[in-house]
């Protein structure tokens, strides 16, 4: 049942991008605060990679080593497997994402808990995990401090690294004033912020049975998973709690403890532009007296392997979630995160959510390769080198081969292409195109009447010469 | 609701994925080998003066000392602070109250501190890694205290991260620990000081100690 359920990577009823990004360019609150961040965050990348000489060979290297696991994904995802089980960890499998929250449900109900903390994760976010835990009577706490902003604002995450990167420090006040316990007095100091988050967590990170985590590595030649966090909510769900529950894509593993050299340099720098994040935690299965004594790994496919099969799209797969393409795209920096509907925003995002929906004919999944101006930013700062604009335009074909027959686009295309077909009717078409003229102003026509509006509703076109090309030559030369 | 996925069901899913990944692997794609052209070390001045300046940059507290009783003695004196039960008999100075293991959740939770060994330093990252061998203890002894006094050997300390990483045991529980908690949650801005302990002291320990 579970391959005929919607996947839930990019969220039910969601506009398509341009209507979304209308609403948000709208917003100056959001435009000033996105602006803010992603400015500093790309200046300190820069300054953090520029440290690194050898930050190119180091690229190439995280690119051939995920290569090679995807080329060979069975072969790693059955030693990793071996390897988490000897080591006292149970491994499950998960097709879809009904299927990963139902097992996520059903040990944490074992577990005896009525409450799970939850350390942020992409992959527990993707299959909608919380709302699954909530209709089934299990409370999830989110630990990261803009996690717990986004859950206490009833909001959405708009950043794969910072969810609440488009709430300011007096918004975060608020949200904080209106949903915890006293904290009357908390002014917007960030220092004040983060210390109110310390003293609400803390009791529940002390109660809590049962954690719930992602993975950012898996190692498959010892089973080890690691986890990269800043605040320490991720080392207090990884050691407190009697039982953890890791939810991990497919796609996560490394072949050897040797190649985490190579993304524990990448991912920091990209991510956070530090020279390390404060905290990585590294366990194999179960250690005796030290941690949870009960260990649960679920393996996640949710579209991952429709996206393995596309020969140019799979490089997606590659990557580590660092989000340095959202903060030097010029799309995202104006329009903020959930504008694209989708847990993954940003560059990134236009390429995974449709891949991992798996579903074309989904207009809002397909509006989203589009949301590009495809200059290339993105590749140049992924640590992977994930080549996004390629996959874009890979994607903007099949969204447009999944569109039916008679769209206006492709009625305006066969036209296109009988006029083009012969010089007189291209002759007759270029003077037609000149009397367009009357519909400029300034030089640019901002509304086309319909289908031509179809084209202008997201962009103005500049008017045509007064003079085509063949017309000057004829007069000049001819 | 459905009747829950049983191990059968796990294992059922654990088939349909791994035809579904051979099934998209049709093409065999053949990867390049692996390029390792990045330096594995390099030619610092000096680790130590190097691993020093990158803790202090997390704003953590460091000192360079030849002995660490003496600083022991002085930062902790007067205070409640949990030790490993492995931890070396000459640190324990009789001005501190010292919290041996076992220990339960609710000591570490009043305790004023914590002191530890390590196991690792990366210089050029500024980090020290505990992988709870000698004078380290479990995870949660370095989580809980709001306080963390941390020695480190001179010979402790690599250059690198692949040099570091090179000397470490992958399956036993390991923690890196690059300054005190901090988020970069609002307005991208790092802030030091969340769930973990919020002040972090280094006694980077040079010379006839090891």
């Amino acid at each position: 049942m579970g391959d005929t359920t919607r996947n839930p990577v990019t969220w039910l009823g969601s506009p398509a991008f341009p209507t979304a990004a209308k609403t948000a360019l709208a917003d100056d609150q959001l435009r000033r605060n996105l602006k803010h961040a992603t400015g500093l965050i790309r200046t300190k990348r820069a300054g953090a990679v520029a440290e690194l000489a050898d930050w190119e060979q180091l690229r190439l290297s995280g690119e051939a080593i995920k290569d090679d696991v995807l080329a060979n994904l069975d072969t790693y995802l059955l030693r990793f497997e071996e390897s988490v089980t000897a080591r006292g960890g149970t491994v499950h499998w998960a097709k879809d994402a009904a299927e990963a929250n139902e097992i996520v449900l059903r040990l944490a109900r074992e577990a005896g808990a009525d409450e799970v903390v939850k350390i942020k994760s992409m992959a527990t976010m993707e299959i909608g995990l919380n709302d699954a835990l909530q209709a089934g009577g299990v409370t999830p706490i989110e630990t990261d401090l803009a996690e717990l902003i986004v859950q206490l604002g009833n909001d959405r995450p708009s950043h794969i690294l910072v969810p609440a990167i488009h709430r300011n420090r007096t918004e975060i006040r608020d949200i904080f004033k209106a949903t915890m316990p006293g904290t009357e007095d908390l002014t917007n100091e960030p220092v004040e912020l983060a210390a109110a988050a310390r003293a609400f967590l803390r009791r529940k990170f002390l109660s809590a049975k049962v954690a719930v985590s992602g993975a950012n590595f898996g190692v498959a030649e010892t089973g080890s998973v690691v986890v990269v966090e800043s605040e320490g909510n991720g080392r207090m769900c990884l050691t407190l709690p009697e039982t953890l529950i890791t939810v991990m894509g497919i796609e996560k593993l490394v072949p050897t403890w040797q190649d985490l050299e190579v993304f524990l340099q990448l991912l920091p720098r990209s991510s956070t532009a530090e020279r390390m994040n404060p905290y990585t935690s590294v366990w194999t299965g179960v250690t005796p007296g030290d941690g949870p004594r009960n260990f649960h790994l679920v393996l996640l496919d949710n579209g991952r392997t429709d996206t393995l099969a596309s020969t140019v799209g799979r490089q997606a797969l590659r990557c580590i979630r660092c989000s340095a393409c959202l903060n030097v795209c010029p799309v995202y920096e104006r329009t903020g995160g959930q504008a694209y509907g989708s847990v993954y925003p940003g560059p990134i995002g236009a390429i995974l959510a449709p891949q991992l929906g798996g579903d074309m004919h989904d207009k809002h999944a397909a509006s989203l390769p589009f949301a590009s101006s495809l200059c290339g930013a993105c590749f140049e700062v992924c640590p992977v080198r994930i080549d996004i604009p390629s996959v874009l335009v890979h994607l903007r074909a099949k969204a447009v081969e999944a569109k039916p027959r008679y769209s206006p686009e492709a009625i305006g295309m066969a036209a296109m292409s009988w006029v083009m077909a012969g010089p007189r009717r291209f002759h007759v078409a270029q003077r037609l195109a000149v009397a367009g003229r009357l519909l400029s102003r300034g030089g640019k026509i901002r509304k086309l009447p319909f289908p031509g509006s179809k084209w202008t509703n997201s962009r103005d076109l500049p008017a045509p010469a007064k003079e085509s090309f063949s017309a000057w030559w004829k007069r000049t030369r001819g | 609701m459905p009747g829950g996925s049983g191990p059968v069901a796990d294992s059922h899913s654990r088939d349909v994925i791994l035809a579904r990944i051979r099934g998209a692997l049709g093409d065999r794609p053949a990867p390049r080998p692996v390029p390792r052209s990045y330096e594995r070390s390099r030619d610092f001045p000096s680790v130590l003066d190097l691993f020093a300046e990158r803790v202090a940059d997390y704003r953590a507290i460091v000192h360079r000392v030849t002995d660490p009783v003496e600083m022991i003695r002085s930062t902790l004196a007067g205070k409640r602070v949990a030790v490993a039960s492995d931890a070396p008999p000459d640190w324990l100075v009789p001005d501190v109250t010292w919290l041996r293991e076992p220990l339960t959740n609710a000591d570490l939770d009043t305790c004023d501190g914590v002191l530890t060994g390590c196991a690792v330093g990366i210089a050029e990252t500024g980090t020290i890694i505990l992988d709870g061998g000698v004078a380290q203890g479990r995870r949660a002894l370095t989580l809980l205290p709001d306080y963390h006094l941390c020695v480190v050997r001179a010979d402790q300390v690599e250059g690198t991260v692949p040099e570091a990483l090179a000397r470490l045991e992958p399956t036993r529980p390991l923690t890196f620990i690059s300054g005190p908690s901090a988020t970069s949650d609002i307005e991208m801005d790092r802030v030091e000081g969340v769930h973990g302990p919020r002040t972090l002291e280094v006694l980077i320990v040079d010379g006839g100690t090891a």
